[in-house]
């Protein structure tokens, strides 16, 4: 809204400015100080004392509608005084309609779904920029968003409108006053220049800057370091296209640039026509007061209107009317003469009348396809007008969509005149406005129409939201003596049973076989006893396929109901990635990768246990090994998870003593962190606490009377709920350093758990050098959630850190009994090799995903502490005999 | 501590006067000023020029002003009119001990 001499202008006295006198100085100060108590003053005020304000001073302004447009003319020799009443009365009223009842004061928003309140705080002191030409309806609608935003003004008019923008200032400040405002709350500087705008621009207690303004008002006002608003010249384009409204077209298109004699930058500056409407639409134009220039006037005009060495439009023509500015390059036309219709052949320099004309005079191109419309459209919109506006008549939506997505405009104004439709709130939904914000096109920090929310700093209260848990677990679980049988309530075509040489050996598959529906069709897929690779999953899926199993159903340890798992996934879900599915991820809610829920076959997955310590039968875990990249992959969903889980002690009742007690152990191991989990919910704490008890009581007499059906009933029990609290709490550190030198060491995971297991209940009790983040918890509960276990178990102690010891003792104890070495010494390992291994060990367990719900970050340094712990072994409290778990 | 010896309860009405007649007493005192704002629920232009000539006084005597009891609104109004940190604010209720944080808040001093 500026024009092209005054951008020059203000560019290059804003990048030198001149010296300003000691008074001028003095004056600019005392501008500056009054805004500022005023601001500060304002921040008491309410909603109901700013409404009442923000009222009053828009009647004033409406009131002097015309005794300011009046004034505007006469000072500038711009545009038209009765559209420029229109302008004044819109920029009070409509801006009034669309503010009246926002709350701008206090809480201005509220969120309950979200937790989330939103808060107003006034910005302060504001330098506004007011351009030359609208500079009455400006100064009253930014007058109305101050108040409306307990802001103070300084106003910038234009140095060759400062007079009527100081009325207009004088009489919205008069009104607010008069109702209550502060003293001071708005100021307009008299006799402007442009450094006095580069000294206020730069000036500290000045808040943010508010340039409505050409291309040099915004550089400036972006390069004074201050939070800037600025908006900037548009060229607007505007396509005609062939199936929009004629008529009604060329009239808007007639109201929009004649509109204050086409000043207002989002008026029409190229129209481009398709070629089928061409000539009708020039018709229509001369019909209506047009004049469509002939190639010689063409020519005439661009010499006339455009300046050759600048390419900017002449500011002589600025703002006239269509009939003075041929009366002033000798064209001869009808008196009356609305507007000048130039035909141009391009976009660009060599088309001088391309670019933006705020003046009755129109380019209009011919083109050949939609195509084409569309590439001359964007030539404009690169033509000096980037992120303002754009206008387009069809009604084809295609079209219409085609155009919102190529063009870069702020505004994409649709059969409907562009220079009102842009100000918003007369021909559309946008919100009213006098400044366009133009997007990092147009070097603006927003495209939105600048209002009442673009003077707050809006502060958002986010109060602490009850994050969502979840416990998720198979739909059906069987267990006791002979759960097996229930294996005869599921219909099956064909069923494939997974599971080992060994446990074919031993019998267990014929009796799962046993219990399979006789008109079943049963198959069974031997697989290695050890974790699966890749290369045993796909061969198992092809057996699937062969099979076209409706049924499948996983007998043995962890490694085979792992195998199974992921044989079912790519049964089901061909397409899916292992590797990509085995993407680290923080949140389960919200990770990246997401499982496949294809289910081609509709397949049921039966898991059968035959160790009582993974719970793999429950989990939605399973481990791959690959070994060509010589690693392992873990996936993690509860996609995974068995449908069915059957839980039968007879399975079990002939596992070796030692194995008892690994898998015993890591089964305590599951429920302990479980239990002091980030994840920890009442769900599963109450499985982690019932698994907690169920071992130390259960364990030990498994392990000593392997034949005891009581004890290898529980403990298989215990192993399942304890999978299922931490299938939902995840596990902890201690899983991340025994995965750690288990591996390195070749030792089995049970046992690899049990040497950390009393440091890690130490550590976790202790004050964390480092809080784990956690929207689940509040503070740190991890001591008292072991003092809880230790209450359970019976072991007495009259504090938390009493029973914390005690629970370390019992546990110490336990391990003794199992006969599990206590210290990784003991394993043979030497103390350099260990010492060697020890870095590498800390970096693979910070890398291992179990320790993300551990209830205190562990550090570096405090991982190869605890590797060192488990080194030495014992050396943790050891309390006499009072501290026996009560195992009977 | 040194004892107060001038203590001015402030009323909304008739603030600005009773300021002023604060600055004079101030410019007769010995060591302290103590000002009560419990009263006042809100300050406009005026109240802050004559909050601004106590401030002027008290600097030119080195004497300390304490404002006491200001509520959270007007003395946000001070610390953005950066007339704060030229002031002791106590508290108005318990006798606890006042501290010498310019600009910030204190406990209530011992009268």
């Amino acid at each position: 809204m500026e024009t092209s001499d005054l951008v020059d202008q203000r560019a290059r006295a804003l990048s030198a400015p001149e010296t300003l006198s000691e008074e001028r100085i003095a004056y600019l100060e005392s501008l500056v100080s009054q805004a500022k108590v005023a601001a500060a003053v304002f921040t008491q005020f309410n909603q109901e004392d700013v409404d009442r304000i923000v009222k009053a001073i828009v009647l004033a302004g409406l009131e002097q509608a015309q005794h300011l447009a009046r004034l505007a003319v006469e000072e500038t020799k711009l545009g038209v005084m009765e559209d420029k009443v229109i302008k004044n009365m819109v920029a009070t009223e409509f801006a009034y309609d669309y503010v009246k009842d926002k709350r701008t004061v206090g809480i201005i928003r509220e969120y309950p779904e979200r937790n989330l309140v939103e808060v107003a705080e006034p910005i302060g002191v504001i330098f506004s920029v007011v351009p030359i030409t609208n500079p009455t309806s400006t100064v009253l609608f930014k007058c109305i968003m101050a108040i409306k935003t307990r802001n103070a003004v300084i106003f910038g008019p234009h140095p060759k409108a400062w007079r009527c923008g100081f009325e207009a200032v004088k009489i919205m400040y008069e009104a607010a006053v008069k109702h209550g405002a502060p003293e001071g709350v708005f100021t307009c500087l008299e006799s402007p220049t442009i450094p006095d705008n580069a000294y206020l621009m730069k000036h500290r207690d000045v808040s943010l800057i508010d340039a409505t303004g050409g291309r040099g008002a915004v550089k400036a006002a972006y390069s004074s370091g201050k939070p800037a608003l600025g908006v900037g010249p548009g060229n607007t384009p505007v396509y005609l296209e062939k199936t929009a409204d004629l008529n009604a077209s060329i009239v808007d298109i007639l109201i929009s640039k004649t509109f204050d004699n086409g000043t207002i930058c989002a008026s029409e500056q190229t129209l481009v026509i398709d070629d089928e409407i061409y000539d009708a639409a020039l018709k229509k134009f001369s019909g209506l007061g047009a004049h469509v220039c002939n190639e010689r006037e063409t020519k005439l005009l661009e010499r006339s209107v455009i300046d050759p060495q600048t390419g900017c439009m002449q500011p002589m023509a600025v703002g006239q009317k269509a009939s003075d500015i041929a009366s002033f390059i000798g064209l001869s036309v009808e008196p009356n003469t609305k507007l000048l219709v130039a035909p141009i052949q391009g976009v660009g320099r060599e088309h001088p009348l391309s670019v933006e004309k705020l003046f009755p005079v129109l380019a209009v191109y011919r083109a050949k396809s939609a195509e084409e419309a569309l590439k001359v459209c964007l030539d404009v919109n690169h033509a000096g007008g980037l992120g303002h506006t754009a206008v387009i008549f069809s009604r084809n939506d295609e079209i219409i969509r085609k155009f919102a997505e190529v063009i870069n405009a702020g505004r994409i104004i649709v059969n409907s005149p562009g220079a009102i439709g842009a100000l918003g709130a007369v021909y559309n939904d946008l919100v009213p406005t006098f400044s366009f914000g133009c997007g990092t096109g147009g070097g603006n920090s927003t495209t939105d129409n600048v209002n009442v929310y673009h003077y707050l700093n809006i502060k958002r209260v986010a109060r602490r939201t009850q994050a969502h848990m979840w416990f998720r677990v198979p739909n059906q679980i069987y267990f006791n003596m002979n759960a097996v049988e229930n294996l005869r309530q599921f219909p099956s075509q064909s069923t494939v049973i997974i599971s080992t040489p060994l446990l074919e050996h031993m019998g267990h598959v014929d009796i799962v076989r046993r219990y399979i529906s006789p008109q079943t069709h049963v198959h069974v897929l031997f697989i290695p006893d050890a974790e699966p690779e890749i290369s045993v999953v796909l061969s198992g899926v092809e057996a699937l396929n062969a099979y076209n199993a409706d049924q499948i159903v996983a007998l043995g340890g962890g490694s085979v109901i792992d195998a199974a798992k992921i044989m079912k996934l790519k049964y089901e879900s061909p397409q899916a990635d292992l590797e990509e599915l085995a993407a680290p991820f923080l949140d389960l809610r919200k990770r990246v990768v997401q499982y496949p829920t294809g289910k081609n076959h509709g397949a049921r997955l039966i898991a059968i246990s035959t160790t009582s310590g993974t719970g793999s039968e429950v989990t939605p875990f399973a481990v791959l090994t690959d070994k060509k990249q010589g690693r392992k992959v873990t996936l993690a969903d509860y996609s995974l998870n068995p449908d069915v889980a059957i839980v039968d002690p007879q399975f079990v009742m002939s596992m070796p003593k030692k194995l008892t007690a690994d898998t015993g152990i890591d089964c305590l191991t599951h429920a302990l962190e479980a239990g002091v989990s980030n994840y920890a919910s009442p769900y599963t704490d109450s499985n982690a606490m019932q698994a907690i008890r169920l071992v130390f009581k259960y364990l030990p007499v498994a392990f000593e009377d392997p034949r005891n059906e009581e004890a290898r009933t529980m403990m298989h029990n215990a192993a399942c709920i304890a999978a299922m609290a931490f299938s939902n709490a995840s596990v902890g550190v201690n899983h991340a350093l025994a995965h750690a030198f288990g591996a390195r060491f070749n030792l089995a995971h049970g046992r690899a758990n049990a040497l950390m297991l009393p440091h890690v209940i130490a550590y976790n009790a202790a004050v964390p050098a480092k809080f784990m983040p956690s929207p689940y918890q509040r503070g740190y509960l991890a001591h008292k959630k072991y003092a809880t276990m230790a209450d359970l178990l019976g072991l007495g102690g009259q504090t938390v850190e009493e029973k914390v010891k005690r629970l370390i003792a019992a546990t110490e104890q336990l391990l003794d009994r199992l006969e599990i070495p206590r210290s990784i010494a003991e394993l043979g390992i030497s103390r350099e090799e260990f010492e060697r291994a020890v870095p590498e060990l800390a970096k693979i367990a910070f890398d291992d995903p179990s320790w993300r719900s551990n209830p205190r970050m562990p550090l570096m340094s405090e991982l190869e502490e605890l590797l060192w712990k488990a080194y030495e072994g014992r050396g943790l409290a050891k309390p006499a005999g009072e501290a026996r778990a009560q195992t009977t | 501590m040194a004892m107060i010896n001038v203590w001015l309860n402030m009323e909304e009405k008739g603030i600005v006067h009773a300021l002023r007649e604060a600055a004079e007493k101030l410019a007769g005192a010995e060591d302290e000023l103590i000002v009560d704002f419990a009263a006042v629920r809100r300050i406009d232009q005026n109240v802050l020029r004559a909050i601004e000539g106590l401030a002027g006084i008290a600097d030119q005597k080195s004497l300390k002003v304490m404002l006491r009891g200001v509520n959270v609104d007007v003395y946000k109004v001070l610390k953005l009119v950066k007339l704060a940190p030229r002031f002791t604010f106590v508290n108005s209720d318990g006798d606890g001990r006042a501290t010498n944080r310019e600009g910030s808040h204190a406990e209530s001093p011992t009268r």
